[in-house]
């Protein structure tokens, strides 16, 4: 194992998808590391490739048509990518686990849901049914589920989507797994079951010391929960930086615009909201400079011919722009200014 | 800015589902049997009658009279079971009660924002207003006439000036029309234009909200999502309507999308002088683009105040936690600040609890709340809410004595 408590390292992830509209760049070229114990946000809109970054890492990948074209993820030093599939059977669902967006369509409607629970601690742990059935009612009561023993029996349908999103938590977290990825965990949910599930989340981790990706496209959600973000558009990393430093001085214009695009309730001047124009790309067809360049209200020649550096601002603070510098010390200025103001 | 465009009134929407059978089936089946035993009685009371003539008649009469007892006494049993199960049936009935007695203004030209969770009624609110659901009672008063009981053909007239935007924008648009066409059907329904007239119309309709004419030929699957909307929009934009519901227009969009969308509801509220019923459950963006804003719980208005007030000073105790779940994107703000969670689940719409329908997650709760039926009072200048344990004198529930309920008179 890595000294400096690394546990995840994904280097120049590529992975592509073959479609009759030709190759699709899911995924292009994307590195970050993960330290044990760490909360990793992933922020980008959908297209951006953030779903099939995780799926990548755990080898989910459906193929054809998508392929995993290039590139390392070391799990504890072990390229995940180059294990052969019993090996990596082994790593999924125990040492890294997924909870996904929809726990409505992620849970199998016609299983138990002690069934369900049981089957992973069976596989992993080598549990016999008593002592599995055991657990899952334990891992019910952890994650917050009243009554856990009677409603162990239950059908999915009998619980609501807060509940199945619980227990698709308490599936996860049942081998006590290093690396917890959540795929958009609150995005199907209302506010005051999101905010029940976060803290739920946040509990689990002090207590496990589990490290954490959270996939999401809501900026107030990273906000709270997370160390460290990296903020996608069209399968590239365009910001990678601890969250403090994103929120406050951002270096790169799509974080900007997105920031700006939000309706903040704590500082609002009751003015437009700023607006990003245009469209997502179409991330089939994406022109030969910055892909963000059409849509970017400081976007020069430079941008629109030459793929932009991804620039090193500081030690944590990377961001992949021409002008990322440039954009850097505005930032600065301008969280002077609030703080003066 | 002051006259209301549209007086909501005690409006109610109940959905009957009907009697919840799974509760009583050994009753139903009790029932069956009964019936079946009745018919049985009565066809061997034939057959006996038919074949015994010749067969047995020396016991024909001593069957008759057993079987007239049999059926005499089967036949009255049913009947009792019928009236059990009647009766059985209105006490299992279950009523959704979608929207229970809302009483809500509109003003003109303002954008009234409707939140709550899912199941709270406020899409059902919107549609009711415009009579896309039926309305078990009271009023929508809307340019004196009342839309809850307009004969349909009156009604359909006003939707002349009444429009809807919807969520979904993959679902709302027909695939098999032409935007053209799609933007022109409101004109073509209410015979606004014809023709070359239409053509130009949607046309400008489409530049209207930035999308360019040329696209008049194309299908919805070519557009993307908020590109769609915009679509929607023209299409609620067609007949120059006054009031637009817009149920959860942005919900289905990206980041970056919805903020587009949302400037362009407000561009083109302020050119058309319209009024909106903007229903969502972003908060943010609620609070961003609303001047009043109504909380709904389970079939409720509970809190309605201006816009920034009701983010900056809640009152009721589900506003309170509604407003601290939503996450702030400002990380400083987010590691400081207390969020209320709330215990549990909403409850199911069908039978809601009684009293306050918020007590069964309420930390605030004291035994009165689950007796009595708040009522949205004026607590402060122009901010309503809907709580027994705060009142005019005292706003702030949290210097409310313990189990006083000063809203109680």
């Amino acid at each position: 194992m890595d000294t400096n408590g690394t546990i995840l390292e994904v280097k120049n992830l590529k992975t592509y998808f073959n479609t009759e509209d030709g190759v699709v760049k899911a995924v292009d070229g994307i590195s970050f590391e993960l330290k044990r114990g760490e909360t990793l946000g992933i922020v980008g809109e959908s297209g951006s490739g953030k779903s099939v970054t995780n799926l990548s890492i755990i080898r989910l990948i459906p193929s054809p048509p998508g392929k995993i074209v290039e590139g390392e993820v070391n799990f504890h030093g072990q390229d995940i990518l180059l294990l052969p599939n019993e090996e990596v059977r082994k790593i999924r669902g125990k040492r890294i686990a997924m909870i996904f967006q929809d726990p409505m369509t992620s849970l199998n409607p016609f299983m138990k849901i002690s069934k369900q629970l049981m089957e992973i601690t069976q596989l992993h742990l080598g549990y016999t049914k008593a002592q599995a059935y055991e657990h899952a009612i334990r891992m019910l009561e952890t994650v917050g589920i009243p009554d856990a023993r009677s409603r162990v029996d239950n059908y999915p349908h009998e619980f609501s989507g807060g509940m199945r999103q619980r227990v698709m938590i308490a599936m996860a977290l049942s081998c006590e797994p290093e690396l917890l990825i959540a795929d958009e965990p609150t995005t199907a949910l209302d506010v005051t079951i999101q905010a029940q599930i976060l803290e739920l989340i946040k509990k689990l981790k002090a207590e496990t010391g589990t490290s954490v990706i959270l996939i999401t496209h809501d900026l107030g959600v990273v906000a709270g929960m997370t160390d460290n973000i990296i903020v996608m558009y069209a399968g590239k990393v365009f910001e990678r930086t601890p969250t403090k430093e994103l929120f406050a001085t951002p270096a790169n214009p799509y974080t900007k615009g997105l920031l700006k695009s939000v309706p903040d309730p704590a500082h609002e001047e009751g003015k437009d909201l700023y607006q990003i124009p245009g469209l997502p790309p179409d991330v089939a067809h994406l022109p030969p400079g910055c892909p963000f360049a059409p849509r970017c209200d400081r976007a020069e020649d430079i941008c629109r011919n030459e793929y932009p550096p991804f620039v090193q601002i500081n030690e944590v603070h990377h961001s992949l722009c021409h002008f990322a510098l440039e954009i850097y010390t505005e930032s600065l200025k301008e969280q002077e200014e609030k703080n003066v103001g | 800015m002051l006259d209301n465009l549209i007086s909501i009134n005690n409006l109610k929407v109940y959905y009957d589902l009907g009697a919840d059978t799974r509760h009583y089936q050994r009753l139903r089946k009790l029932l069956y049997a009964f019936a079946s035993i009745v018919i049985l009685i009565v066809v061997s009371f034939f057959l006996v009658n038919a074949i015994g003539k010749n067969l047995f008649p020396s016991w024909i009469s001593l069957l008759n009279q057993i079987l007239f007892w049999g059926f005499i006494l089967s036949f009255v049993t049913l009947i009792v079971l019928l009236i059990v199960n009647f009766v059985v049936g209105l006490l299992n009935r279950r009523v959704v009660k979608a929207v229970d007695g809302v009483t809500l203004e509109i003003k003109k030209g303002e954008t009234l924002g409707l939140v709550g969770e899912s199941g709270c009624g406020k899409s059902t609110l919107g549609k009711a207003i415009l009579r896309l659901t039926s309305i078990t009672g009271g009023q929508a008063l809307y340019d004196g006439k009342d839309l809850a009981h307009l004969p349909q053909r009156a009604m359909r007239e006003q939707r002349k000036n009444l429009q809807m935007i919807f969520q979904d924008p993959y679902a709302s648009l027909n695939p098999r029309m032409t935007v053209g066409q799609i933007i022109g059907e409101p004109l073509e329904t209410f015979r606004l234009a014809n023709g070359k007239a239409r053509e130009e119309r949607v046309k400008e309709l489409m530049e209207t909200v930035g999308l360019s004419p040329r696209f008049i030929q194309r299908y919805p699957h070519e557009f993307s999502g908020g590109q769609r909307q915009r679509i929607g929009i023209a299409r609620a934009l067609a007949v120059d309507p006054d009031f637009i519901v817009a149920d959860e227009p942005i919900s289905a969009l990206d980041v970056s999308i919805q903020a587009q969308i949302m400037n362009l509801m407000e561009r083109l509220q302020k050119q058309k002088n319209l009024t909106y019923l903007f229903i969502s459950h972003d908060l943010r963006a609620v609070r961003h683009v609303s001047d009043r804003v109504a909380v709904m719980y389970l079939g409720k208005i509970v809190e309605l105040a201006n816009a920034k007030t009701i983010y900056a000073e809640p009152l009721m105790p589900y506003t309170k936690a509604l407003i601290s779940a939503v996450p702030v994107p400002d990380p400083e703000i987010e590691a400081t600040r207390e969020r209320i969670v709330l215990q549990g689940d909403v409850p199911s719409p069908i039978n809601p609890p009684k009293g306050c329908r918020f007590h069964t997650r309420c930390p605030y709760r004291i035994d009165a709340c689950k007796e009595v039926e708040p009522q949205l009072v004026e607590i402060k200048p122009n901010h309503y809410a809907a709580c027994i344990r705060i009142s005019p004198e005292q706003p702030d529930i949290d210097k409310v004595a313990e189990s006083a309920a000063p809203g109680l008179r």
